[in-house]
């Protein structure tokens, strides 16, 4: 075999601190190599095409590559081979830049380790043998998971292409969040009415399936091929039926459930419809607070219901769906403020969330758009914001800034003024955080203009005082301690992964950090991939946003699966494992270990052997490390590749050791 | 106001000091200021205690030592209770306390006396011996008439004895301050 070596500068990324041109002198007279030579920039077109003319003129076999990580440029030197007429796989590459001239300074023992890593990766090559890749059909349709702005975003782009679109929602209608905010900032405008006919267009987009008040239950297969269980929750109402006509919440006697919507500011009727503009505009029964289930007795949304739609009898169902591709938006939540006991969280009615607030300022709230306190339905005449309130705060295990407190805050206070002309609003900010467009002047708006005073400063503590609530804080511009005698208070509260994030992130394998958000596959350059192929993010599921740039992701999200689908047919990777059958003796280990399920049992003449399916094989290799006969090897990593590498490496520890 | 030159007057070995003396991190603070908004005695405070940990990072060593809060912090510990960044701002405190007392800076005079007074007393009798350690302390201030009213009162219900309190093996405690003394002397 004839192998080709050659060695990248990166510039002076790796010559500063290898002597790449000595690495390329003695990667000369290793067995097999018939060329070596250093190049200034492997990457660039020059060095490619110094690679693909070695490759003709020297008539190589298989080229080594000693440069940066894999990650980086992998797929670019698999392809330069694969244009100079060899397979794509009769390519190794050696990282002496991440490895070596990155974390080292001292250049004797770089050039020793790059020289290593080089004759580590010729044994490997030499060993290697061509791979192909498979076709497969993929199924071009697409589950939207969440139906917030992003979700809503996703799949109305998908749908307008021309995808087959599955929206699966957690509660009784699509929104998100966004539904729930009065207004929008910087432009004040009414948020769901922006929003409104988004919604509307999902209910009536022919190419859009919606599931509301469902959940996932299981996701298995690959991309372009997933099969997704949907587990639609009772609603106790049969919305073919229903028609939102909301004769039945007229009538509920059961007026103290939860109102999920609102909040939690106030109570509403046990059968219920979310808002005026709910899509579906279907109702449901909480069946944790209506009479019916609890007593027994009851039913008269039974009997009002002039379409007879009332179903007390509902069961869970179990939809299945075949995708090709997933897109998550599942959002954000509130973390829990009531650890800032100092502020009196969840303890004092009068400290409320600011999601809280959006629903007093909204006219379709519990109020009806007037702000009054929830202790006693007074107008308050005097707001304090608290901003940071779990956001840039290591003490409570949330180091992050969620991004979006300062403008909702200074919009706030603007409301505030409209709605209250004689009242005055408070902030407490550590930092003005407003880099979008009209962003900052928004927040100088709410100064000068709305006369909302700012101080700079955290609060504290709140504790009440003669109906009122005593605010202190600091004002560290002044240098002094600040108090302010409030009647309301409004926690900025900072953002965290939606509840059961985490869960579904498992589900769909893919990655999220502590604080429940999705791992996005690079945080530049591929911002709605993950790591799993055909599994997209978009929106505050992969961190707190605004509704601009949520939107923008769903949009994103989108154009990845409709470039996905363009094709016909995907190709599958081919480092994936492969059973020799004079070897496998059955005992199925291999299987049990698979996380993946991509291993089934076959007979072969009558014995029981192992099959990998290989469109669901993802090439972890636990399988190869599991067999006790060493008959499932992993293509590309077989045991012989991998120990040609670790004895080439261990023959020259033994000649230091021994010379 | 007069102007502070960060790169002549920043000392660096302050800086290293008060952050090994103290074992936190100067430079995980953010100034969000809840140490003073949470701070019940700022209101006798000269410098504010946020701002003493921003001229602790600015390595103002004389601003800090010369400060006369340092004296007058009553060491609750609220600030580093309320710290986002669970920097125990008190213990830097007290680092400051110890490295002015051992630099020469005592601003607030009743305060350090009070101290010595005590720990003298404490060494000498195993215990705090209160006449003993009020006759200390007004002797080193010449404040002769403090709190003096209490006194009558005190007396009778044998809250200011004219003997020491017995204590057992008081040389043991008079040990630990002269060992003090052999592993820190100055």
């Amino acid at each position: 075999m004839k192998i080709g070596v050659f060695i990248c500068h990166c510039g002076s990324n790796i010559a500063g601190t290898v002597d790449v041109a000595k690495v390329a002198e003695m990667a000369k007279s290793l067995p097999e190599v018939a060329f070596a030579s250093d190049t200034m920039y492997a990457c660039s077109e020059p060095g490619q095409e110094g690679i693909i003319n070695a490759i003709k003129e020297k008539g190589l076999d298989g080229a080594v590559v000693a440069s940066c990580t894999p990650r980086m440029h992998g797929p670019t030197f698999m392809r330069t081979v694969a244009r100079a007429g060899l397979n794509p796989y009769m390519f190794e590459m050696a990282n002496i830049r991440e490895h070596v001239s990155w974390i080292g300074k001292d250049k004797e023992a770089n050039t020793a380790k790059a020289l290593d890593l080089v004759r580590m990766a010729v044994a490997k090559l030499a060993r290697n043998k061509p791979l192909f890749a498979k076709s497969f059909a993929i199924n071009k349709r697409v589950l939207v998971l969440g139906g917030g702005v992003a979700g809503i975003q996703a799949a109305l782009d998908c749908a307008d292409g021309g995808l087959e679109v599955v929206l699966v929602e957690k509660t009784t209608t699509i929104g998100g969040k966004m539904a729930k905010l009065d207004k929008t900032f910087p432009t004040v405008d009414c948020s769901c009415c922006i929003l409104g006919p988004k919604m509307v267009d999902v209910a009536q987009h022919p190419n859009i399936t919606l599931y509301a008040s469902a959940e996932v239950d299981e996701i298995n297969g690959y991309v372009g091929n997933f099969q997704v269980k949907v587990r639609k929750k009772p609603t106790y109402v049969d919305w073919k039926l229903c028609t939102g006509c909301g004769a039945c919440l007229e009538k509920c006697p059961s007026k103290k459930s939860p109102d999920l919507f609102n909040e939690f500011v106030g109570t509403t009727t046990a059968i219920n419809i979310p808002f005026p503009q709910a899509i579906p505009k279907k109702a449901s029964i909480d069946a944790g607070s209506c009479i019916k289930f609890k007593t027994g007795k009851c039913g008269v949304c039974a009997k009002v219901c002039p379409v007879k739609a009332i179903n007390y009898e509902m069961e869970p169902e179990i939809v299945t769906e075949e995708v090709g591709a997933v897109i998550a938006a599942t959002g954000y939540d509130l973390m829990d403020w009531t650890v800032y006991e100092q502020y009196g969280g969840g303890r004092y009615k009068d400290v409320i969330t600011s999601l809280q607030y959006e629903r007093l300022l909204s006219a379709s709230g519990p109020t009806g758009g007037h702000i009054k306190r929830p202790s006693d339905g007074k107008e308050p005449k005097t707001v304090v914001f608290i901003q940071c309130v779990g956001s840039r705060d290591k003490s409570v295990g949330r180091p992050y800034c969620s991004g979006f407190c300062c403008m909702y805050t200074a919009k706030q206070a603007i409301l505030t003024k409209d709605h209250i002309p004689d009242s005055e609003s408070y902030v407490f900010y550590m930092d003005i955080r407003a880099p979008g467009k009209m962003y900052d002047e928004f927040t100088r708006r709410a100064m000068e203009e709305y006369g909302a005073k700012y101080v700079r400063g955290r609060v504290s503590m709140v504790y009440p005082s003669g109906g009122r609530y005593v605010v202190r804080g600091v004002d560290t511009l002044a240098g002094t301690q600040v108090e302010v005698e409030a009647d309301l208070v409004v926690l900025a509260v900072g953002a965290e992964g939606a509840a059961g994030a985490a869960h579904l992130a498992e589900k769909l394998r893919i990655s999220y950090d502590s604080y429940g958000f999705y791992m996005e596959s690079h945080p530049k350059l591929k911002p709605v991939e993950t790591n799993t192929a055909g599994v997209y993010v978009a929106g505050c599921v992969q961190g707190p946003k605004d509704i601009p740039t949520s939107v923008a992701q769903g949009s994103a999200a989108a154009a990845k699966v409709l470039a996905l689908f363009s094709k016909d047919q995907l190709q599958s990777d081919p480092q994936v494992s492969s059973v020799d059958l004079k070897r496998c003796v059955g005992c199925m280990k291999c299987a049990m270990t698979c996380p993946f399920g991509a291993i089934k049992e076959q007979e072969v003449r009558g014995e029981i052997k192992a099959q990998v399916i290989e469109t669901m094989c993802q090439g972890c290799g636990l399988c190869t490390a599991t067999c006790p006969q060493g008959a499932i090897q992993l293509q590309h990593f077989t045991d012989n590749q991998i120990l040609a590498e670790i004895n080439t490496l261990l023959e020259s520890e033994l000649e230091e050791t021994q010379g | 106001m007069h102007v502070i030159n960060l790169s002549k007057t920043r000392d660096q070995d302050f800086i290293n000091r008060v952050e090994r003396e103290s074992g936190q991190n100067l430079s995980l603070c953010y100034q969000c200021g809840n140490c003073t908004a949470g701070c019940p005695v700022t209101f006798v405070y000269d410098i504010p205690v946020h701002q003493i940990m921003r001229l602790c990072q600015a390595g103002q060593k004389e601003a800090v030592l010369g400060c006369h809060s340092l004296w007058l912090c009553a060491s609750c510990q609220s600030c580093t209770t309320r710290c986002p960044n669970s920097i125990d701002v008190a213990h830097i405190m007290d680092t400051l306390r110890h490295m002015a007392r051992r630099d020469g800076y005592a601003t607030e005079y009743g305060v350090k006396s009070f101290t010595d007074s005590f720990l003298e007393s404490v060494e000498r009798h195993g215990r705090a011996f209160e006449l003993g350690l009020m006759m200390l302390y007004t002797m080193k201030t010449g404040k002769f008439w403090t709190d003096v009213d209490l006194a009558p009162a005190m007396l009778t219900k044998g809250k200011l004895g004219f003997k020491p309190h017995p204590v057992q093996n008081k040389e043991a405690i008079s040990k630990i301050f002269k060992r003090f003394r052999e592993e820190f002397a100055q």
